[in-house]
């Protein structure tokens, strides 16, 4: 016992309960943390791919009105969102396209697709948008959001990716 | 280093006379019936603690309590455990409290001078079962919601007051998201500071007298 190579009682006892209390100790504090952190490390189902229909279906030349719903989750409660845009297709070349939100740059009121006037006008304040979203009379700050991200899958369908906010 | 901070708040606080009152004092020969007591404090503190956390998530409100339990079981990361340790700890609690009773009684460790320590552990055992009374009705389901509706309607049985009680419990004629907010306010603000409150006098008491002797065949 008096060798000092070997551990001693006190130093075995010492080590093994800090080890186990170590241990312990971390077994407790990881769950609170995870418990804790959880909402803030969670997706909330904003982002994703939306199928808009058949991309043989949309005229060319006129912009063609679509619209989705977005479902977050925020804990145990659901708030579901409308969004809409339109699609112009400019020239048979599937990838010719523009994809604009219908949603206003100025309040965020729905912009509708007037054919006499050949532009969006925002119902609220008057704006007027041209085909391709540039702001042509009224208080928009900006031109319409554009929707950049799309491909058309095996079957034919146009899709777009949705990000939040 | 730490040595030097040890003995220079140990000679302001007197850390070592502490540690010797409290857990170095001496004590007749005793065996695991002795560690009840310890068994329920220790069980207290960890139902606080997962209690605690449990508040983080749990909204005691009738639209929502049954959600926020749920939500907590199947999506928060180790809600199961929180409240699983909440849930069955407060089970085991009742009974270790019991059990502790049990033995003092066997080991009538309530005669003098510990008659006081006594009465104050009538008052933390109702308590203790105060605390599953009101904690049974919060995650507002159909077992707690009903649980609770007999629970509250016992009470007004008894003669005179019984009436006035089960509407004092119940917040009015029936439950509703008064009662459910009340019983929430006693499970987490008023029960656990009386248990606070009485559980330090009972120690306080339980090391002022030093523990009973065991009876021998003579007594
Ligand atoms: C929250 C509940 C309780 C806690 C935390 C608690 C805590 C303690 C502790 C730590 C002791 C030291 C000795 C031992 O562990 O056996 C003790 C002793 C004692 N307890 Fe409790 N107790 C509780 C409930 C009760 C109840 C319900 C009663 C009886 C109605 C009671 C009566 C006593 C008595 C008389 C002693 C002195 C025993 C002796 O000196 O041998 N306690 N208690
Ligand atoms: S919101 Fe569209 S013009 Fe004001």
């Amino acid at each position: 016992m008096t060798d000092s190579k070997h551990l001693s009682r006190r130093d075995f006892l010492k080590f093994t309960t800090g080890a186990i209390g170590g241990a312990i100790t971390i077994s407790v504090a990881l769950p609170t943390i995870g418990y804790l952190l959880d909402p803030a490390l969670r997706k909330q189902g904003g982002e994703g791919w939306i199928t808009i229909g058949k991309l043989d279906e949309i005229p060319i030349g006129t912009p063609y009105p679509f619209s989705f719903t977005r479902t977050k989750v925020n804990g145990w409660e659901r708030t579901s969102s409308t969004y809409g845009g339109f699609v112009l297709r400019r020239s048979e070349d599937p990838n010719d396209l523009f994809i604009l939100s219908s949603r206003c740059t100025h309040l965020s009121c729905r912009v509708n697709w007037n054919e006499e006037a050949q532009a969006y006008i925002c119902p609220c304040h008057d704006a007027k948008f041209s085909k391709e979203g540039e702001v042509l009379d009224g208080p928009p700050p900006r031109p319409l959001d554009r929707y950049d991200e799309f491909e058309i899958d095996e079957e034919g369908n146009l899709r777009i990716f949705f990000r939040e906010g | 280093m730490w040595q030097k901070i040890y003995q220079w708040l140990d000679e302001r606080l007197g850390l070592q006379d502490l540690y010797k009152s409290f857990l170095d004092r001496p004590e007749p020969k005793g065996n695991w019936w002795n560690t009840l007591g310890s068994a329920s404090l220790f069980l207290f503190l960890l139902q606080g603690a997962t209690g605690i956390f449990l508040t983080i998530y749990y909204t005691p409100s009738p639209d929502h309590a049954y959600d926020s339990i749920t939500y907590i079981m199947n999506d928060v990361a180790f809600g199961w455990l929180i409240r699983g340790i909440h849930h069955w700890g407060a089970t085991l609690m009742v009974l270790v409290v019991f059990i502790h009773m049990l033995r003092v009684f066997v080991t009538a460790s309530y005669k003098y001078p510990r008659e006081l320590t006594w009465i104050i552990g009538v008052g933390l055992l109702l308590l203790t079962l105060g605390m599953g009374f009101t904690g049974y009705l919060l995650p507002w389901n159909q077992r707690s919601y009903w649980a609770t509706m007999v629970g509250t309607q016992i009470a007004g049985t008894a003669p005179l007051i019984g009436e006035f009680i089960k509407r004092t419990l119940r917040a009015g004629s029936d439950l509703s998201a008064l009662t459910l907010q009340r019983f929430f306010s006693g499970h987490i603000w008023w029960l656990p500071l009386l248990l606070m409150l009485l559980i330090g006098v009972h120690i306080y008491l339980v090391v002022r007298h030093g523990e009973s002797q065991f009876p021998g065949k003579d007594d």
